[in-house]
Formats: structure tokens, sequence, C-alpha cells
């Protein structure tokens, strides 16, 4: 299996690895990842064929493309030496096609006489077809990866280029030229990137529980899956809820963005509804030997409201309901203009209320991919909620200042996979209390502004200038000497 | 909302999950609307086996929609055959059947705007508004 070196970008690093390895699923494709690192952009893979690299990097967004490897080495007499060894067979199929040859340097430049010197370096590969800077058929580039502020690569390696990714879809899905978004919408790139990591895929049957204004159905249906959503909140649906857009007249709707996109095709449609008073089928999780579960999702896609920019609320009420107040309800509630009563929610509870859900409704092999805030004082990889359906595949992190937020995704076990004796154990009371601050771990630490997190930063601090100070007293006299 | 979502929603009550009576819910006073798509062959052979037939045959029928056969068709009466495939054997695209043509048009293409949508076991109806089905229970039911 030969190998292939993959340009990643640069950001949103611990989304870039789940992703090639879930396009990989998705495209039926044994992948292995010889090289990879968190501050890299390059990661070499080896994959069956020319056609599994492409099929994996039309979709990939953290990318920018793919090129089968010819050389690699830690300086440029060891990446000679290696594309004299490793790729001499190659040479002759492009001795006369029109070709461009070029340079990428992460974290470093080189003048245009610099360049020019590298590539004339490689002149025994005797390509005598014409060069194209234009449309070429064949385009080679040498990728230069510097230390930071380095002033020779660290890193280098020759490829063919053999595929561009699918990143140009974060342009079209550009949050700035929806037509209906609304605050909290996930940004363009994450969301198809969460998509490709849930496996949506032509065939498929996606859910957002929590969809508001629709990215994540909008983002999977890019990549062909069929979608459906709902939302406690119907407003945000029906879009007579307005926009967060400044000045934006007439109505938009989630239906509306759909047919912006050209994938309304794609979209079952919505409905209002409470998690934890779901009008979906709930199957039961274990088969128990008749026959069919009757699950009927393929993925589970959600982002669910933390309870800061948006309430975390479900249906019901308060306090127990009066004898009056419940004839109240039951006299009013087909009036037009009669509002539910909800209820704060715990954080926790819902995330295992989602977990329980995927349970039920995911077939085997479906994935859910949730996303949950996390404070930064926390142990990052700490309280990850289980269910002993679903077993976890990846933990992606993008930090903020004071808080991080995480993407876990999960895949629905097999019947014959699941662990008996967990389903068992797996009972558990759910926090129990009133208030929204007292359900909301996360919430409560937002509104105290991480205290303890700053407070470890400053200890942390004056440590430092502590010991700054200790070593400046141990050798005196250095300054004056500079001077 | 389109048909094929009714396949997969029951009664929101806890209660009535249990009963099979809950499933599937009966529209009521419903405005129809076909929108045209692109048939999706590769998402009817995924879902075939799990759609629920018979409760389909019933919101059908109800619905005043063709009657729909009496058994769920084979995965295979979903194809044709093959398109002109460009080269080797099993090059060309797969053609949808008739019978493809008419499942898509039930599940995919009729959409539910207006209406009501009944638990047949308690009673509740979930109003149905710009093709948006309303499932939030009133205070008394939670």
């Amino acid at each position: 299996m030969p190998d292939y070196l993959i340009r990643l970008v640069q950001m949103h690093e611990s989304f870039r690895k789940a992703e090639i390895q879930a396009l990989a699923e998705v495209a039926g494709v044994e992948i292995k990842v010889v090289e990879y690192h968190e501050d890299s952009p390059y990661c070499t893979v080896r994959l069956p064929s020319e056609s599994a690299a492409t099929a994996i990097m039309t979709r990939t967004i953290l990318a920018h493309g793919i090129h089968e490897l010819w050389g690699r080495g830690q300086n440029y007499e060891e990446l000679h030496h290696s594309v004299k060894n490793d790729s001499s067979s190659l040479w002759s199929r492009y001795h006369l096609t029109p070709f461009r040859f070029t340079l990428d340097s992460f974290r470093g430049a080189r003048t245009p006489a610099e360049q020019r010197t590298i590539i004339e370096s490689f002149s025994y590969l005797d390509f005598q077809g014409p060069i194209r800077m234009k449309d070429p058929e064949v385009s080679f580039r040498v990728f230069e990866h510097y230390d930071d502020k380095a002033t020779a690569p660290k890193r280098l390696y020759l490829g063919r280029f053999v595929a561009s990714s699918g990143r140009h879809a974060m342009t079209a899905y550009d949050l700035k030229k929806r037509h209906y978004i609304s605050t909290t919408s996930m940004d363009a790139e994450l969301a198809l990137v969460t998509a490709n990591i849930a496996l949506a895929a032509p065939g498929k049957l996606f859910y957002d529980p929590f969809m508001g204004t629709g990215g994540f159905p909008i983002a999977s249906a890019h990549f062909g899956a069929v979608v459906c959503g709902s939302d406690i909140d119907g407003r945000s649906i029906r879009g007579t809820g307005g926009s967060s857009r400044k000045g934006q007249v007439g109505k938009r709707d989630v239906a509306g963005n759909f047919k912006q996109y050209g994938t309304e095709g794609s979209y079952l449609g919505a409905f209002v509804s409470d998690l934890t008073n779901t009008p979906l089928r709930v199957p039961a999780p274990s088969s128990e030997g008749h026959g069919r579960r009757g699950a009927y999702l393929d993925g589970i896609i959600c982002d669910p409201p933390y309870g800061i920019r948006e309430g975390l609320k479900v249906l019901g009420s308060r306090e127990e309901l009066g004898d009056v107040e419940r004839a109240t309800h039951r006299d009013r509630h087909k009036e037009p203009s009669y509002i539910p009563p909800k209820r704060p929610y715990s954080f926790i509870a819902m995330l295992d209320d989602i977990l329980a859900f995927a349970a039920s409704a995911l077939v085997a092999n479906g994935r859910l991919s949730m996303w949950m805030p996390t404070a930064n004082d926390e142990d990052i990889e700490l309280f990850i909620p289980t269910n002993p359906y679903l077993e976890i595949v990846s933990v992606c992190v993008q930090p903020f200042n004071k808080w991080s937020r995480r993407l876990l995704t999960y895949r629905r076990l097999g019947d014959e996979e699941v662990d008996k004796e967990q389903v068992e154990i797996a009972r558990k009371e759910y926090e129990k209390g009133v208030k929204a601050d007292d359900l909301n771990i996360f919430r409560r630490k937002y509104f105290e502004g991480f205290k303890e997190y700053e407070r470890l930063r400053q200890e942390a601090l004056i440590s430092e200038e502590t010991a700054i100070r200790k070593e400046k007293v141990k050798r005196p006299g250095i300054s004056e000497i500079e001077k | 909302m389109k048909l094929l979502t009714l396949n997969f929603l029951t009664c929101a009550i806890k209660s009535c999950k249990t009963s099979p009576a809950s499933f599937p819910l009966h529209p009521r006073d419903a405005e129809l609307e076909i929108v045209e798509a692109d048939v999706n062959l590769a998402f009817l052979q995924n879902i075939l086996p799990r759609l629920m037939w018979a409760e389909l045959r019933t919101i059908a029928s109800e619905l005043g929609l063709p009657t729909l056969p009496e058994d769920i068709p084979e995965r295979e009466a979903l194809v044709e055959g093959r398109g002109e495939g460009e080269g080797e054997g099993e090059g060309g695209e797969q053609i949808p059947s008739q019978t493809a043509k008419d499942l898509h048009r039930v599940l995919l293409e009729t959409c539910i705007q207006e209406g009501k949508l009944v638990c047949g076991n308690c009673g509740h109806e979930y109003a149905v508004k710009e093709g948006v089905a309303n499932f939030l229970l009133p205070g008394h039911l939670v």
C-alpha cells in the first residue's frame, strides 16, 4: 500500500485525525496513519489506492489536499536520497507530461531565488515536459516544515498532487451568506466537520434534536444524508422569531435555508418537541430475541443548550401543579395563545437523556456526535457521559479562553457487542434540584467567572515571578556584564 | 413535513408509548402538498427495511392516497436495471423502478402542511401548522 501525504490546515487540530478516520470509514477504505503530530500540518497515511485517497480527500474540510508521497527526510540530502530510493520507478511516467513544481513552506519562507535552487536540485527526476503553472497535468510540491522561528526546516517531503479537499464547502455554507441564522448557530466549518465525523453520507437518515435554525441538518444534507430535526422553540423552525441579521425583512425559515443550498429534497421536515418528552419512537435498546429492534436513525448530531446563551428548559412546571392549575391547563391548552409551561433542567441529565435516546434510535454502527462545554479548570479527560450501548469513538476539543467545548462522538454498538452487566449497573440517579444554577455545573462556573481557573492562573504567575526573582538573586551582575 | 416522518412519530405522552394504539398517529383534516424531488434510490434502499409497513399503509389509506401493496416490496424490486455504463459492466447508475418511484412519491414528496395528528390511544391532538407539527405537551400531561 502506497503512502500519501495530507496537507492539513493548522487549526482545530484535535478534529483533524478524527475527520480523516471517519471519512475513511465512510469510503469503506482501510487507512493507517503513519505520522501525525498536533503541531504539524503534514500527516502521512497508508491507503490502498489513489481512488481511495481521492474519495477521502474530496470530503475533508480540515485539509487542503492529498499527495502521493515520493520522499521524505530531515534535510535535503535525506530527501533526495529518499526520492531516489523509494520512487525512482515512478519518474518515467511523467517524463513528457506538462507539469508544475512548487514549494510549500510551513512557518518559513524562501526567496524566489532560493525556491528556484531547491526546485532545480530535483532535476535528476528528468521531467522533459513543458512547465505549466496553470492547469498542469501533474503537479509536484516540496513541503518544508519549520519549527517556530527556526532558520532551517526540520521535516521535508516531496509529493505528487492527487486531489484537493472539500474545504471550499465552508465558503458556500458560510453563515454570513446564509439567509436565516440565530445567535448560537455553529460556524459552517465546524458544522461540516461534525457531519463528517458522524459519518453523514448518501442513503443515511440524520436527526438533530436541538436544531435551532438547522445548521447541523444542513451540513449533513450537504454530504448527501436525508435529515430531520426538532427544537423546543417552534419559532426558530418556523422563522417567526426573526433572525439575527441586522435589517433583515421578510420571513426566513429553516426550509428556506435548505432551498438556498438546493438540498430541500433531503429535508424531511422538523417538529416542535422536547427531548424528555419526545414524540419519536423509542424502541427498546436490546432486541431480547424479537428479531429487529426497530431502530431507524443512522446519525444524531447536536449542540445541546448549555443554559447560558439559550435556556436549558424542558416541559413541566417548577412546582407540582395543584388541582385548579391542572384544570386550567386542561381547559385552555387548545387555545392558540396557550404556551406550555417549562422548567429548568439538569445539563448532566440532558446529556444522559441524549445518550439514552441515541441507544434506542440508532442502528448498529450509527453515530452520535454531541457538543458539550467544559470549564478549563476541570480535567479535560474527565466526565465523558457514558451509556452501555454506546462506545466513545473520538473526543475533539475547541479551546476558548476560560472554557472549551468538546465534540464527543459515540458509536452504537451492535447488539452482540453490548455488555449485559453494564446495562444493569447503568441505572443512575439524576441530579435533583429546582434552580437552574444548581442543575448546571458549567453554567454556575461560567457566571462565577471561572474563579477556580483565575486562582490557579494567579498562583502560577506568582510562582513564576518568585522563580525569576530567585534566579536574579542567584546570578547577580549578569545585567551589568551585558551592559 | 414529509410523510416518511410519520413512520417515526408516536404520541409524546410517556404512558402512551407502551400502547400499540399510539402508533401511528392518525392524520385528521390534513392539507397535503406534493413537493417534487429527485428519487433518492440509495436512501430508499437503506430505509426500506426500517419501515413499519402495515402502519404506513394505514396512514396512506386514511389520507386517501393510492393503496400501497399489502406486502413490503423487496429491496431488489426498487431497481429496474443499470443505465448505460461507461466501460465495465457495473459502471452504470442504478435505475429506480416504478415501485421505487411510487414509494418515493408517498414517503418523500407528499407533505402534510396543515392539520392534526391524533393519538389512537389517548386521543390527544397535535396541531400541524405551516408544515411543522407541535408536540409540546400542555402542563397537565407532563
